[in-house]
C-alpha cells in the first residue's frame, strides 16, 4: 500500500558542542555562535519514514518545517536522503511562537497538505527539549498519537505498529490510521545523504532563496520544476492570527539563568550490593536517576 | 561529527588540479549527458561541485559509521558457513550505508547507473574510505572491476551487470591459485566450452578478497593443452547461477574484514567476457592496473591514518614533563611521516589524472575515431599513467609501511598492545606492498621507464614549472638530486647486462620517486601559495613544509642509493647470491 508521509523537521542550533559564546547576556540563544542543524531526533523521524517508503513502493515523504526562511536548507537536507518535496511554513506573524502556537500553525499546515496517513517527527527538539510540539499536533489534528517510537514494525489495513522505548522497558502498540509519531532518539539513525539525489536536487530552493541565485542556476531551476520548493505563510494555511505567534503563546520566558553543574559531595561506599542498592534508593528518591 | 573530508585540505588541493578542466570535459563529452539526466552537470563548476559534495557524504560516512565500526570489524571479522561468506555486523553496516549514499558504480557511466565520476574524485573517495578502515576499502574498492567489465565486455553484458553494480551488488576478481600467485601465466582453473556457447568453470582459486562477490571475474584457462598467458581467458561469473563454493576464509594478519577466500568450482556457468586468449594479456593486465591505482590510494589512506594516530598521541604524551612533540627525536619522526604521506599523495593524484586522461580518450574512441592529435596525446597519457601507477604503488605502499611502524614508535610500549588503533594500522599496512604485484614487481615495470626516460621526461616538465621563492633551495637541490639519478641510470645502462639492471632496479626507481615526488610537492606547493580558497592555500602552506622536509630527506636517499650504485660493480653480485 502506498503511503503519504509528513515529516515534521525543525532546523535548531547545534547544542550539542555549546561553547563559551552560546548565551547572549540577555540570556537568549547566540544563534550566530551556533551551526544550525537539522534536529537529531527529526533526522531519526526521517529514516521510519525512509523505511516505510522503502516497504511500501509508491509512497510520498513531503518534509515540513516551519521557521525562518533559511529552514529551506532542513527541507533540501530530507530530500537528499530520500524525501519527494518539502514546504517551508515561514512568515513573519509566526515569529516568537511557544509550542502551542507552534503546534497550531504546524496542525495547520499539516492539514493544507491534507490526505496524510502519517504524520512523523522527533520525540524533541534541541533547542526547547519540551516534547510537547509532536502530542500537540496530534490533539489538533484530532488523531491519535504515538510518543517515544523506537521502530515502527509494520503497517497494515489501516493501523500502525510501533515499538515504544520507555523509562521502564519496551511497549509494542498499535494505532489506527491517520496518527501522529514521534520518534526517539534511540531509533535507527538516518541513512546518509544519497550521492545522486544530492547533485539532482542541490539547486531545489524555496523562492526566498531563488531571488538571490544567479541567472544560470535560476535557469536551472525554472527547467526542473521539481526544483521548487514550496514556501507557505500563515494566511495560506488559514491560521487564526490570534493563535500563531507572539499573540497565540501563553508562555512567556521571564528569565534564563546560566546553571554550571558541580560536584559539591563525595561519599565512600563499602563494596558490598547493600550499600549500592542504599545509594541507588536515595539517587531515586531525590530524582538524580530514575 | 568528524568528516574525513572536510578535515583534510590536502584533497580539496589535489582536487582541484588545472588538468581537472581537461578531465571533466572528456569525461562529460562537454556535458552532453545535462539533457538527459537530472543529475549531470551543466558545466565544469557545476561537475566540481558535485565531486565536492558528494566527497562529502564519503567524509561524512567515514568519520562517523566506517571509522567508528572499524575495531569491532577488525574483531569480528567475516565468516563462512555452507560455502557462503557473511560479512563481520559493521562491515555490513558499512556496505549498507554505502549503498544507500549510492556510492558504488561511483565511475560507470549514467547509462547504467552509474556516477559517470572521473578516476580522481573516486580515487580520493578510496583514499578516504581507507584512512577509516583499510579493510573496507577493499571490498568497496572492488567496484573498480565494473571498469574492467565496461571496457571489454560486450554492451549487452554492460547492461547486464553495470547496473547491478551501481545498485550495490559487490565484485571480486578471481586470479590466483595455489600455484599462480605473482605468475598468472600458470593459472590452471579450466573452462569449457559447452555446445550452447556458454562455459563451465572447474578447480580451485586461492587468496580471493570478497570471494562470495555476486559478480566475478575469473581468469581461466579455455585452451586446451596450453601452458602459458596465452591460453587464459576472462569470464563473468554470476553468483546467482550458483556452482562456487568458499571453501575457506583466511585468517589474516591485517584487513581481517575483508574476506579472502578460498573457492571451489563445480561444473559453474560462466561466460566469456572479451576475446578467447586475451584475458591475462590485456584484460587482466587494465584490470591490474586499475586495482594497482587502487592500492595505492589505500596506502596512503594508512599513511594519514598512521601520521594522524602518532600526531594525537604525541600531543597527548606527557613524559619528562612535556609533550613528547617537544621533543626533536619525536618532532623529527612525525614531520618525515607528514613528508611522505603528503609526497604519497601527490604522486597517487598525478597518477589518476593520467589515467583519468587516457582513459577517457580511450573511451571516446569506443564512439568515434580520435583524431590524429587526440591519439597523440591519448598515446602520451596512456605512458606516463603506466609509468606513474607502478611508481605511485610500489612507494606509496612503502611509505604507508614505514608510517605505520613509526606511528608504533611513537606510542612507544603502548602502541604495542592491543588498546590503541596503531597496532590494527601496522597490520592492515602490511598487505599493500604485496598484494596486487609486491613492491619487486612494481620495480620491474617500473625499471622499463627509467631505461626509457619517462620519469626524466617528466621531471624535465616539472622543472619547467614556476616554483614560489621559499621554495627556490628545494628546486635547486631537486635539481642536483635529478642529475645524481641521471648518472645512476647512465652508470647501470652503461655495463648493459639485464643481470646487473634487474639487481639495481630498486635503487634507481626509489630514485626516480625520490625526484618524482619531490618536484610533485614543490610545484603543487607552489601553484596553490595564492589560492582563492582558503582551505586549498592553507593545504599549500603545509605542502610548502613537507616540501621542505621531503627534499631534505630525498636528497640524503638519492646520496645513499647513489653510492651503492657506484661501489657495487657486477663482479660484487655473486657475493648476493646463497
Amino acid at each position: 500500500m502506498s503511503l503519504n508521509i509528513i515529516v515534521l523537521a525543525k532546523q535548531v542550533p547545534d547544542t550539542r558542542n555549546v561553547g563559551k559564546d552560546a548565551m547572549k547576556e540577555d540570556g537568549t540563544i547566540n544563534r550566530a555562535a551556533l551551526p544550525a542543524i537539522f534536529n537529531p531526533e527529526d533526522l531519526n523521524a526521517l529514516e521510519q519514514a525512509l523505511r516505510l517508503k522503502d516497504e511500501n513502493p509508491g509512497s510520498t515523504i513531503t518534509m515540513l518545517t516551519m521557521g525562518l526562511p533559511r529552514a529551506a536548507e532542513v527541507v533540501r537536507e530530507g530530500i537528499f536522503r530520500g524525501a519527494d518535496n518539502g514546504i517551508v511554513l515561514t512568515d513573519r506573524l509566526l515569529g516568537g511562537a511557544d509550542t502551542l502556537a507552534t503546534s497550531y500553525s504546524l496542525a495547520q499546515a499539516v492539514k493544507k497538505i491534507g490526505n496524510y496517513d502519517i504524520v512523523l517527527c522527533g520525540r524533541q527538539a534541541i533547542d526547547g527539549d519540551t516534547a510537547q510540539v509532536g502530542p500537540q499536533i496530534a490533539e489538533k489534528l484530532g488523531i491519535p498519537q504515538v510518543t517515544y517510537a523506537e521502530e515502527i514494525l509494520d503497517i497494515k489495513d489501516g493501523k500502525v505498529i510501533v515499538k515504544r522505548r520507555l523509562e521502564s522497558g519496551v511497549e509494542t502498540v498499535k494505532a489506527p490510521l491517520p496518527c501522529v509519531v514521534t520518534v526517539n532518539g534511540s531509533a535507527a539513525e538516518c541513512r546518509p545523504r544519497n550521492a545522486k539525489r544530492v547533485m539532482q536536487y542541490k539547486y531545489a530552493v524555496s523562492p526566498s532563496e531563488k531571488a538571490k541565485l544567479d541567472d544560470k542556476q535560476k535557469a536551472i531551476v525554472e527547467k526542473r520544476p521539481n526544483l521548487n520548493i514550496q514556501e507557505w505563510g500563515a494566511a495560506f494555511v488559514e491560521a487564526d492570527p490570534q493563535q500563531i505567534g507572539m499573540a497565540g503563546s501563553p508562555t512567556k520566558v521571564k528569565a534564563i539563568e546560566n546553571v554550571v553543574f558541580t560536584a559539591k559531595q563525595s561519599l565512600s561506599l563499602e563494596n558490598n550490593d547493600e550499600q549500592i542498592e542504599q545509594l541507588i534508593k536515595e539517587l531515586i528518591a531525590n530524582h538524580t536517576i530514575g | 561529527m568528524a568528516n574525513f573530508y572536510t578535515d583534510n585540505k590536502a584533497l580539496k588541493l589535489h582536487l582541484q588540479h588545472p588538468l581537472m578542466q581537461k578531465i571533466v570535459s572528456l569525461k562529460e563529452r562537454d556535458f552532453a549527458d545535462a539533457d538527459k539526466f537530472d543529475y549531470a552537470p551543466v558545466d565544469f563548476a557545476d561537475a566540481m561541485d558535485n565531486y565536492d559534495r558528494v566527497l562529502e557524504i564519503v567524509g561524512e560516512l567515514c568519520g562517523t559509521t566506517i571509522a567508528e565500526n572499524a575495531e569491532g570489524v577488525d574483531h569480528e571479522g567475516p565468516k563462512v558457513e555452507n560455502g557462503r561468506v557473511s560479512y563481520a555486523s559493521g562491515t555490513q553496516q558499512n556496505l549498507d550505508a554505502c549503498r544507500k549514499a549510492g556510492l558504488m558504480g561511483m565511475s560507470m557511466p549514467r547509462r547504467y547507473g552509474g556516477l559517470n565520476f572521473p578516476i580522481t574524485p573516486y580515487i580520493m573517495a578510496a583514499d578516504i574510505v581507507s584512512r577509516a578502515d583499510t579493510g573496507f576499502e577493499n571490498l568497496w574498492g572492488l567496484q573498480d572491476c565494473a571498469e574492467t567489465l565496461y571496457e571489454f565486455g560486450s554492451e549487452e553484458q554492460r547492461e547486464r551487470y553495470i547496473p547491478r553494480v551501481c545498485q550495490g551488488e559487490t565484485m571480486s576478481m578471481d586470479l590466483t591459485e595455489p600455484d599462480a600467485g605473482s605468475d598468472l601465466q600458470s593459472v590452471m582453473l579450466k573452462a569449457t566450452e559447452m555446445p550452447d556457447g556458454s562455459w563451465r568453470l572447474n578447480g580451485v582459486k586461492r587468496f580471493i578478497t570478497n570471494g562470495d562477490a555476486d559478480i566475478h571475474l575469473v581468469l581461466a584457462r579455455s585452451e586446451n593443452g596450453t601452458k602459458d598467458g596465452r591460453g587464459l581467458s576472462m569470464f563473468i561469473y554470476d553468483k546467482r547461477q550458483g556452482g562456487v563454493d568458499v571453501r575457506r576464509i583466511e585468517n589474516k594478519m591485517g584487513i581481517k574484514g575483508s574476506p579472502t577466500c578460498e573457492l571451489v568450482y563445480k561444473n559453474a556457468k560462466a561466460e566469456l567476457c572479451g576475446s578467447r586468449r586475451l584475458g591475462l594479456i590485456k584484460y587482466v593486465m587494465a584490470l591490474m592496473n586499475g586495482a594497482r591505482l587502487g592500492i595505492a590510494a589505500q596506502s596512503v589512506g594508512v599513511s594519514e591514518i598512521a601520521y594522524r594516530e602518532a600526531d594525537a598521541y604525541a600531543r597527548d604524551r606527557k613524559q619528562f614533563g612535556k609533550a613528547i612533540i617537544e621533543f626533536p627525536a619525536v618532532r623529527e619522526i612525525l614531520a618525515t611521516m607528514k613528508a611522505k604521506l603528503d609526497a604519497s599523495r601527490c604522486l597517487l593524484y598525478e597518477t589518476a589524472r593520467y589515467v583519468d586522461l587516457y582513459k577517457a580518450y580511450e573511451d571516446i574512441a569506443r564512439e568515434r575515431s580520435l583524431t590524429p592529435d587526440e591519439r597523440k596525446e591519448m598515446k602520451l597519457y596512456n605512458k606516463l599513467a603506466d609509468a606513474c601507477t607502478p611508481l605511485a604503488k610500489g612507494l606509496t605502499s612503502e611509505y604507508c609501511n614505514q608510517n605505520a611502524y613509526d606511528c608504533i614508535q611513537i606510542h612507544g610500549g603502548s602502541g604495542f598492545m592491543k588498546d590503541y588503533a596503531c597496532e590494527r594500522v601496522y597490520r592492515d599496512a602490511r598487505i599493500t606492498s604485496i598484494y596486487e604485484g609486491t613492491t619487486q614487481l612494481q620495480v620491474v615495470a617500473a625499471i622499463r621507464h627509467v631505461l626509457t626516460g619517462t620519469y626524466a621526461q617528466l621531471i624535465e616538465g616539472y622543472q619547467a614549472m614556476e616554483i614560489a621563492p621559499q621554495l627556490a633551495t628545494q628546486k635547486k637541490m631537486l635539481d642536483v638530486m635529478f642529475s645524481k639519478y641521471q648518472e645512476a641510470v647512465e652508470a647501470v645502462k652503461a655495463v648493459n647486462e639485464t643481470e646487473y639492471t634487474d639487481f639495481m632496479a630498486r635503487r634507481l626507481v626509489e630514485m626516480a620517486g625520490d625526484c618524482v615526488m619531490g618536484y610533485l610537492l614543490v610545484t603543487d606547493a607552489s601553484r596553490n601559495l595564492s589560492s582563492e580558497n582558503e582551505a586549498v592555500k592553507e593545504a599549500a602552506e603545509e605542502l610548502v613544509k613537507s616540501a621542505k622536509v621531503y627534499v631534505n630527506l630525498g636528497m640524503a636517499d638519492v646520496a645513499r642509493n647513489a653510492a651503492f650504485v657506484a661501489t657495487v660493480k657486477p663482479a660484487d653480485m655473486s657475493e648476493y647470491q646463497g
